[in-house]
């Protein structure tokens, strides 16, 4: 368990600034995911943590010291690749304690640490076996055990479960989550996908093109998204923006919609803004507003409405219905939204009002 | 009592419920195995195969005659009196210049440089290929592009600078000296085969191996290495044939107590004195050829992938 500490970090690769100025601290023990699109520079952020990339300038502290020009192996780190990075031709025994026995460990040691490691991660049968010989989620698990075995400090996952199914994904997701648990270790995680980042973080940091956007726990990065970006990016159906105005006594209009002040003190002050709504924020059969439903996608457990709002110029926005109303296209439903729980931004620079 | 009587009654009843099934099923997916396009195809290849074998069967047939008998024409005629002399005479008897010893002196020799040649180009190769795909040195790009451009230069332009520089370093015409020189030109070659291999193994293994605490030359030998097996083969085909098949680098370099067999091969045949000895001449030019052919023959699936490894990847 370490701590991990960023300061002012700039990162070039090939000639492009990749990651300008970035400042992230990492609590001992947590589970923090790096969340955003490719290209967004958070697999290279997670590289300069291992050390597999080197900062321009700025300063990378695991564990209260500066590791900044240490060597990858020097770090007390251990690091999941998405493509497993498993050597071909070593078992999964030699796999595992390959790093032990570079570092001369006695061989009493190592032996402990491959079965614990093994045991934990169920592959005690397939100690023997080739990484040819083993199914995609068993390679992964061989990989994870490579970093337990080296009872690494701080934990890093370069998005560990891109390569498997959807099933599996699940499956290791969870895992994973039992893993933290279980070890309590620092964890740092990249990912592309929201479920990963909202089910396993203690702390999400969701990028873009180098930058921060915010930092938060799972809930207060999707509840209160501190722009436009993280808005549309966190959540599925997406959050639909409407481009509208506050007026002088505080209402909010938006194309046909018309939602009251904020109960709760001080509302934005009167000018446009872009109203985010959340499709489970959005009731129908009660409310004041009228739309046409455009398309019904059902999901088993609930399903998604897609609705535009009446009159001309009409805005689309999703639904989720937890019932089982059937609802045909071409329908007109009222529906209302829950003023409180809406997001709005600013139009120019998209920030969070 | 039941269990026997169940299985019996099941099958003869499943077997018609098969049968009808599998019959169209077959019709479908046969292929006619003699229609007149592929009766073509076959003429075609076995005319082709002919037409390049023609050459080696004329130089067996006349390698085993006797000097009358070939003097009598009927080149590809089978021989009367089978004998198995020349191959003695060119093994072991021909003249090659001035010593009477045959080629077998020349095949050591080749045996001798090719050897090392082989070796050592691996061996280098591999590391300058790791070296450029994994730790990417500054100028590692420039640098290749250096050794590439050393492959389209003609080997005769280098000669005479290189025997200049081999004599300065007092080691011309020597078995360093050939090695070195085979060293040289077949650099570009290894190591673009093995930087191309390299390029196509995940950078990730090697990003993991540097977090498991590997250095230079440990990841070298208990990674990569292990797991070069095909491209070792292929580079190994590709040096040896190269080497074994040199005439003009052995002739110059070589000095004359290292004189590969293509060298010695060619004074048994242009010797001016005496009778031609046209089934001698066969039978050392099968012997020299041997070697190449003997690993094209053994490792024709690997040598086919070596030229492909070259044309498609470069």
């Amino acid at each position: 368990m370490a701590n991990v500490h960023l300061r002012d970090l700039n990162i070039r690769l090939g000639g492009k600034d990749i990651i300008r100025g970035l400042d992230l601290q990492v609590a001992p023990g947590e589970f923090l995911v790096l969340l955003g699109p490719s290209g967004c520079g958070k697999s290279t952020l997670l590289h300069s943590i291992a050390g597999l990339v080197e900062p321009a300038s700025g300063a990378i502290e695991i564990g209260g010291r500066d590791m900044t020009d240490a060597e990858p192996s020097e770090r007390g780190i251990g690091m999941v690749f998405q493509s497993y990075a498993l050597y071909p031709t070593m078992t999964v025994e030699a796999n595992m304690s390959f790093g032990l026995r570079i570092a001369g460990t006695p061989k009493d040691e190592i032996r402990r640490r491959v079965a614990r490691a093994a045991s934990m991660l169920q592959l005690d049968a397939l100690l023997s076996r080739k990484p040819a010989q083993l199914s995609g989620g068993q390679r992964q698990r061989v990989a994870i055990g490579r970093a337990l075995v080296r009872e690494a400090r701080v934990f890093l996952f370069d998005e560990p479960l891109s390569n498997l199914d959807a099933k599996l994904r699940a499956e290791l997701r969870r895992e994973l989550k039992l893993l933290h648990q279980a070890l309590g270790s620092t964890m740092i995680y990249v990912t592309h996908d929201q479920v990963e980042a909202m089910t396993l973080a203690s702390r999400i940091v969701v990028m873009d093109r180098g930058h921060i956007q915010q930092v938060g726990t799972p809930a207060e990065v999707y509840e209160r998204p501190a722009n436009r970006f993280v808005a549309g990016f966190l959540g599925a159906p997406p959050m639909a923006f409407i481009d509208g105005a506050i007026d002088a006594a505080g209402r909010l209009r938006a194309g046909a919609i018309e939602l009251a002040p904020r109960a709760e003190g001080m509302g934005p002050a009167p000018g446009p803004v872009v109203l985010g709504v959340r499709p489970e924020h959005v009731a129908i059969g009660d409310g004041p507003l009228r739309a046409e439903v455009t398309l019904v996608e059902p999901m088993g457990n609930h399903q998604v409405v897609w609705l535009r709002t009446m009159g001309a110029g009409g805005n689309a926005l999703g639904a989720l219905v937890h019932d089982a109303r059937v609802f045909a296209p071409g329908q007109q439903v009222a529906f209302g939204i829950d003023a409180s729980r809406v997001s709005l931004f600013d139009p120019q620079d998209g920030r969070r009002l | 009592m039941t269990g026997p009587l169940h299985q019996g009654a099941i099958e003869p009843a499943l077997a018609p419920a098969v049968q009808p099934l599998r019959e169209p099923a077959r019709g479908r997916t046969r292929r006619r195995r003699w229609s007149p396009a592929r009766i073509g195809i076959y003429v075609f290849l076995l005319s082709a195969a002919a037409f390049f074998l023609l050459p080696l069967y004329a130089m067996i047939v006349t390698s085993l005659k006797p000097m009358d008998e070939i003097r009598r024409g009927g080149i590809l005629a089978l021989p009367q009196a089978w004998t198995l002399e020349p191959w003695r005479q060119a093994w072991s008897g021909v003249c090659t210049g001035a010593a009477c010893e045959g080629i077998r002196g020349g095949f050591l020799n080749s045996v001798w440089i090719t050897v090392p040649s082989t070796l050592l180009a691996i061996a280098i190769g591999a590391v300058n290929g790791y070296a450029l795909s994994f730790w990417r040195p500054r100028g590692a790009n420039i640098l290749f592009g250096i050794l590439l451009a050393g492959a389209f230069v003609p080997v005769q332009v280098m000669i005479y600078p290189l025997v200049r520089v081999m004599a300065l370093a007092g080691i011309f015409g020597s078995l360093p000296a050939i090695v070195l020189v085979h060293l040289v030109f077949g650099m570009p070659v290894m190591t673009l085969l093995f930087r191309n291999y390299y390029a196509g193994v995940p950078h990730e293994l090697f990003q993991a191996a540097r977090i498991d605490g590997g250095g230079f030359w440990r990841i070298f030998l208990q990674v990569m290495l292990p797991m070069s097996l095909p491209i070792l083969v292929v580079a190994a085909i590709m040096q040896v044939t190269g080497v074994w098949n040199d005439y003009i680098l052995g002739l110059v370099f070589a000095g004359r107590d290292n004189l590969p067999m293509t060298v010695e091969l060619n004074n048994v045949i242009n010797t001016t004195t005496g009778t031609r000895q046209y089934n001698v001449d066969m039978a050392a030019t099968i012997l020299t050829a041997l070697l190449p052919l003997a690993l094209y023959f053994l490792s024709g699936r690997w040598f086919v992938r070596g030229i492909a490894a070259g044309a498609v990847k470069g």
